[in-house]
């Protein structure tokens, strides 16, 4: 009987590598055959969780569309609908908001791992590149997901956002208008960040994402020693032309992955049923008030992963200034492979400025969250926001004078990953 | 044709111009789905103008109405806070309403407004779009002590006169938006277009 079974076993995969012989090699490549460095440590889990979560924000958010309704009359309605009569539907709407916070809380840490390590130096630029449209993507994604449920931070979050346009000279008054499709965020608006938020960005997303994991897999992972395994030497258990630093994927990564996401969910699961709102940070109190345009909320702030960048647009006097600096915090960070002229990858060996520096650069982002997140009407805040914001800048500058000029000192960089027996 | 006897020149031609055609059909192709974004009809006319009745409305008294969604103030000002407009012109950021995307010509003035004591605005921030407060007092407020007057936003503290006009040192780029409006007759506004436009 089992020989029977197993006969058929062979005959089916037979009958599919006949018919499309590339599979069984392409899943090899990415999978049982893809040698990633054995030192990977616990800031390489940040990716795979952010895969996680973008697979529970599509599915729970293909269940919310079964019960929402696109439509400014109607939409707020259809919310409280869906947490109060749909069954259940408290949990898919906390797992799917509670979803897009955890999404960004691991891209941040994902996007300072790969600072921290060199993980956007040579050759992993279209890596870093492509990471970065993704990070663009999923906060236009956020941003227009927050508006469905037209609340009052729903309405004012997207009329601030989207006046944002208008600063631009000579278009920006008509573009604002075309954006929303009416001279006001309107049930236009909401239909087409409808349309958006659940078809085209996604699609665009799921897209990059395959598209960065593709580019990763053709350079291979760096790792917490900026160690290229790649040129090391070769041979493992597995094969003689494999690094020797490299194990394969799967099964080895995909059980460690599965161990951290079961830990992950626990998390999840925490913030799920007894925090959904996170004090206000996920689901800001003026959201549980449907939206009016004739009342303005007391303090107008987009949700916390947007705060640093709102901090900047804040404290520049100049609104067209504002916005482009806002938009130039996130744009520079594009050039990071070319503004870091240094060879050493992680900062392990990488000289004390550059560890400072980071050091610095993580501490303007968290304070400048936190001044975005305020009122904003601390003039010593806001002075100390300008601080931060040069800070922030700084960074960047520094990097290229200190890594340009030669100013950096060092640490020797072993030939092998640390913990290569 | 024979495989030696490829002609680089023709193949070339063939291959930029139907790029270019090609290209050009992408573009055309994508103007309505562009177009289609613009305000449809039913938002146009919705943006119709609007005619608002101040019979009523008594010396320092404000009145609210709506006009293409956004809030209209029409506000009937007393002697004291017109007096009061000269001299704060040396604090403000454009006191001669210069800046011509701000209000109709009409209302390039010392007033911004048709008549003196009526002041019609636009009562959205000029800044992020917040709904400035009325503090029509004149007396010192605790965002100024020399306050004569005006609009006071809570979400970032732009202050504007009782012309609609912004101070230094705010957030808000521009004074208040004056919107296109005419006297029907003494006691009502037409909201949403101009003396002389049809």
């Amino acid at each position: 009987m089992s020989n029977r079974l197993t006969q058929a076993v062979n005959d089916l995969q037979g009958w599919f590598n006949d018919r499309a012989p590339s599979f069984g090699p392409f899943y090899r490549k990415h999978m049982t055959e893809y040698y990633a460095p054995k030192n990977f440590n616990i800031w390489y889990i940040f990716g795979v969780l952010s895969m996680v979560v973008l697979v529970n924000q599509i599915v729970t958010g293909i269940f919310l569309t079964m019960h929402y309704k696109t439509s400014a009359a109607e939409a707020f309605a259809s919310v409280e609908y869906i947490m109060r009569d749909v069954e259940w539907g408290w949990l898919i709407r906390y797992m799917h908001s509670t979803g897009a916070s955890l999404f960004f809380i691991v891209v941040y840490l994902h996007m300072f791992r790969g600072l921290m390590y060199g993980s956007y130096q040579k050759p992993r630029e279209l890596v870093w590149i492509l990471g970065m449209l993704i990070y663009l993507v999923l906060m236009a994604e956020a941003f227009m997901g927050y508006v469905l449920p037209w609340g009052q931070m729903s309405f004012w979050g997207a009329k601030v956002i989207i006046s944002l346009f208008g600063a631009i000279p000579y278009i920006g008054g008509a573009l604002t208008e075309w954006i929303m499709g009416d001279y006001l965020p309107s049930d236009a608006t909401l239909n087409r960040f409808f349309a958006l938020h659940v078809i085209a960005l996604p699609l665009v997303l799921l897209l990059l994402v395959v598209l960065h994991i593709f580019a990763l897999h053709e350079v291979g992972s760096n790792n917490p020693d900026g160690v290229e395994i790649k040129k090391g030497p070769k041979g493992n258990r597995w094969s003689d032309k494999a690094p020797a630093d490299g194990i394969p994927f799967h099964p080895y990564f995909t059980v460690k992955d599965t161990f951290y996401t079961g830990f992950f969910l626990i998390i999840c699961a925490f913030i799920i049923f007894f925090e959904p709102t996170f004090g206000g940070l996920f689901l800001e109190h003026d959201n549980f008030v449907e939206a009016n345009r004739l009342v303005t909320p007391e303090h107008i702030k987009p949700t916390w992963y947007y705060t640093p960048f709102y901090a900047m647009l804040r404290v520049v006097p100049d609104k067209l200034l504002g916005v482009i600096t806002m938009f130039s915090a996130i744009i520079v960070l594009f050039f990071l492979p070319w503004l870091d002229r240094g060879k050493v990858k992680s900062w392990r060996y990488r000289g004390t400025g550059f560890r400072v520096a980071l050091f610095v650069l993580g501490i303007c982002f968290v304070w400048l969250g936190k001044i975005g997140g305020g009122p904003g009407t601390d003039p010593m805040e806001t002075i100390i926001g300008r601080v931060l914001t040069v800070a922030y800048f700084g960074f960047f500058i520094f990097l290229w004078v200190y890594t340009y000029f030669g100013l950096e000192k060092t640490k020797p960089v072993p030939e092998r990953v640390t913990t290569h027996d | 044709m024979a495989i030696d006897g490829v002609d680089k020149g023709r193949r070339r031609f063939l291959t930029a111009t139907t790029a270019v055609v090609g290209g050009a059909g992408i573009v055309v192709a994508a103007i309505p789905f562009i177009k289609s974004w613009q305000p449809s009809a039913r938002a146009k006319t919705a943006g119709a103008p609007v005619e608002a009745d101040i019979s009523k409305l008594e010396d320092g008294q404000m009145v609210m109405y709506e006009w293409r969604g956004q809030p209209i103030w029409i506000i009937r000002r007393t002697k004291a806070q017109l007096d009061a407009l000269p001299s704060q012109d040396a604090r403000l950021r454009d006191p001669k309403s210069l800046n011509a995307d701000q209000q109709p010509a009409f209302a390039q003035n010392e007033y911004r407004s048709l008549k003196p004591e009526v002041l019609v605005l636009v009562g959205l921030c000029t800044h992020l779009g917040c709904a400035p407060k009325l503090h029509a007092e004149l007396k010192p407020e605790p965002f100024d002590p020399e306050w004569k007057g005006g609009f006071f936003c809570p979400c970032h503290k732009s202050r504007f006169d009782m012309a609609g006009r912004v101070y230094e040192g705010v957030p808000a780029p521009t004074n208040l938006v004056v919107p296109p409006y005419r006297f029907i007759d003494d006691g009502r506004i037409m909201i949403g277009v101009s003396e002389g436009a049809a």
